[in-house]
């Protein structure tokens, strides 16, 4: 009796809050109409992985198939090495490109002419705005053995026309990686700029009473203030490691370096939509795959690091 | 304590001469391309394929942006990503503002619950395919609308605007104004949108720069030249090296084509970048700004 009453009533004022701040569903209406029919439709069309897609049927008719999609591409030749090529790229790509930007920064921070420092931190981080596909053209016309920069340099210091290092399937990752720190270092700096700029001024000023040199006091000022942050970046990076630049990969890509430079998620465009393949059902295996592999790293990293340090993100 | 302090000095002065080394030679290796791309792009097609260009024009030029400004390709996808890029990013601000808003409200029920809903899409999203047949099925391929609604709230970016309205905007503010009897929406115009300036411009500024460099979308959802926007232009020109001599009006430039086609592009790279450059200075500090307070709660 009391339950039930106690029931009522907390429904009724469910409703009357729910009554009392309708102006802020009303809000919401359109983000939330644009979140279910642009997130959680597609979410549900994962089930695609699990049927047999044809036209005719949709995704809700067509025939179910249980795992036979993902063991078709478990088992293809193309399975290893897209995933090689995948976690090849992804893996170089984070241990390059998460630590160099923390010693950028470190750096940046404390060097004392600061001025200076602001216009080298402004004009570095421009590059992150440039589109892939400018980025990928400039790739190409700079790394050109006959007429860009590479080219150019060579023939001044050695007075030989270079090797065609853009053919040369092997190099891509090197390409592919250190281009993408040419990017993004100064970005990704700026992250660790802000949180070195909250440095506690007086710490700074005990250690220089102690006499501690400055490199000491980056060793044990600087980089204990940022390191939580460093870790909230590798949990995310780690999180996406799957996701490897798709459209540089994809914009990158020529015959001569498909074999190095072909991964997960362009196989997935490639198995589904380009021209004359078009198989839905296992392109959409293949990517939830991706999809889930990360997601599993992200929570197996976040609970690592909740351990380890207390820093996580949920 | 004198010997001390002179020690630290000499010590510090070689560290400070090492670092100044590496962060200048990390901003020349960061600048070079840069200034290599434009005085190429004012050379002469010549001086390009032979390599003589290093630091300043060569046989200064100014063909490859006469070609570049001819080409009927460059000037439709030029308009069409402008288009594209005014209303989506119209659409992504006035939504996450909305939504941001309306995601501070955490003490009415469910408000949380549609807060993870929003975050766990940075986590996790159909891909591909499903996305793809989604369009399709809305009717919306070769549209505008492909272009601008699906990713019209990015989850990062509502974060964003979510914090700073939070720590900007107390929230004694709001409960004086509900007591003068004045309600969300009316709140939301006339106190949060005017007192959200700097955040404001951080969205216009993320949401803009990814509108303007779209390319996959755009190579999924249009296929009609006339749709085109620039990044499936530059595409074809940068990068499969395809111009089509027909878009060229020119008749003196059609023949020199093959002949400048490096200071092509070159031109192209830089007249594609322009846009980012010519607001970059001013929008650069909320730039900061954002990405700090994004930073808060990741």
């Amino acid at each position: 009796m009391g339950k039930k009453s106690k029931k009522t009533q907390t429904k009724k004022s469910l409703r009357r809050r729910i009554a009392a701040g309708w102006q802020v569903y009303v809000l919401l209406l359109v983000p939330l109409i644009y979140l279910f029919v642009f997130s959680y439709i597609p979410m549900g069309g994962l089930v695609l992985a699990f049927k047999k897609y044809t036209i005719a049927d949709g995704i809700w008719g067509s025939a179910w198939v249980g795992l036979e999609n993902f063991i078709t591409f478990f088992s293809s030749y193309k399975f290893p090495i897209v995933l090689k090529n995948t976690l090849v790229l992804a893996i170089y790509a984070l241990l390059v490109g998460f630590p160099i930007p923390i010693l950028f920064a470190l750096l940046l921070n404390a060097f004392p002419r600061k001025r200076y420092a602001k216009v080298v931190q402004s004009v570095t981080y421009i590059p992150h705005f440039i589109s892939t596909v400018v980025m990928v053209g400039i790739i190409m016309q700079i790394l050109n053995s006959r007429t860009g920069i590479y080219g150019n340099l060579f023939m001044f210091f050695t007075g030989q026309t270079p090797e065609d290092i853009l053919s040369k399937g092997n190099l891509f990752k090197h390409i592919f990686v250190w281009s993408g720190i040419w990017q993004s270092t100064g970005y990704n700096a700026i992250i660790y700029m802000a949180a070195l700029s909250s440095v506690d001024q007086s710490l700074h000023e005990a250690a220089c009473i102690d006499g501690a040199t400055r490199f000491q006091r980056l060793l044990y000022v600087d980089w204990p203030c940022i390191r939580p942050t460093a870790v909230i970046m590798l949990i995310l990076a780690a999180g996406g490691i799957m996701n490897v630049s798709f459209e540089k990969a994809l914009l990158m890509q020529n015959d001569l370096n498909i074999a190095y430079s072909e991964v997960i998620s362009t196989y997935v465009y490639k198995v589904g939509l380009q021209k004359g393949i078009g198989d839905f059902s296992l392109s959409t295996a293949i990517g939830m795959f991706n999809s889930v592999i990360n997601f599993i790293l992200l929570v197996i990293v976040n609970a690592i690091s909740k351990r380890l340090t207390n820093d996580s993100i949920f | 304590m004198k010997k001390n302090r002179k020690k630290t000095g000499s010590s510090d002065l070689l560290f400070y001469s090492i670092t100044g080394v590496i962060i200048t030679a990390f901003f020349l290796i960061v600048l070079y391309p840069v200034i290599f791309v434009i005085a190429a792009s004012f050379s002469s097609g010549d001086a390009v394929t032979a390599g003589k260009v290093f630091l300043w024009p060569v046989e200064f030029s100014l063909d490859g942006y006469k070609t570049v400004f001819n080409n009927t390709q460059v000037l439709t996808g030029f308009q069409n990503s402008c288009l594209y890029m005014l209303v989506g990013t119209t659409i992504n601000v006035v939504l996450t503002m909305c939504a941001a808003y309306a995601l501070t409200r955490v003490e009415l029920p469910g408000i949380n619950k549609i807060m993870f809903l929003f975050t766990f899409t940075m986590f996790f999203s159909g891909g591909i395919i499903p996305n793809y047949i989604l369009v399709r099925n809305l009717h919306m391929m070769n549209t505008m609308w492909a272009m601008v609604l699906p990713g019209a709230i990015n989850a990062y970016n509502l974060i964003i605007a979510r914090t700073f309205i939070q720590s900007n905007i107390p929230r004694e503010l709001r409960e004086a104004a509900e007591m003068d009897g004045c309600g969300d929406i009316k709140f939301f115009l006339k106190i949060v949108l005017p007192l959200s300036g700097a955040v404001i411009a951080v969205l216009v500024l993320f949401y803009g720069v990814a509108n303007w460099n779209s390319y996959f979308n755009a190579m999924l959802y249009l296929n009609d030249k006339e749709k085109y926007s620039l990044p499936i232009v530059l595409k074809q020109i940068l990068i499969s090296s395809q111009i089509d001599p027909s878009t060229v009006t020119d008749p003196e430039l059609q023949m020199q084509i093959a002949r400048i086609a490096n200071v092509i592009k070159y031109a192209l790279i830089v007249v594609a970048m322009l846009p980012i450059a010519l607001i970059y200075p001013f929008i650069q500090k909320y730039f900061v700004k954002g990405v700090m307070i994004g930073s808060i709660k990741g």
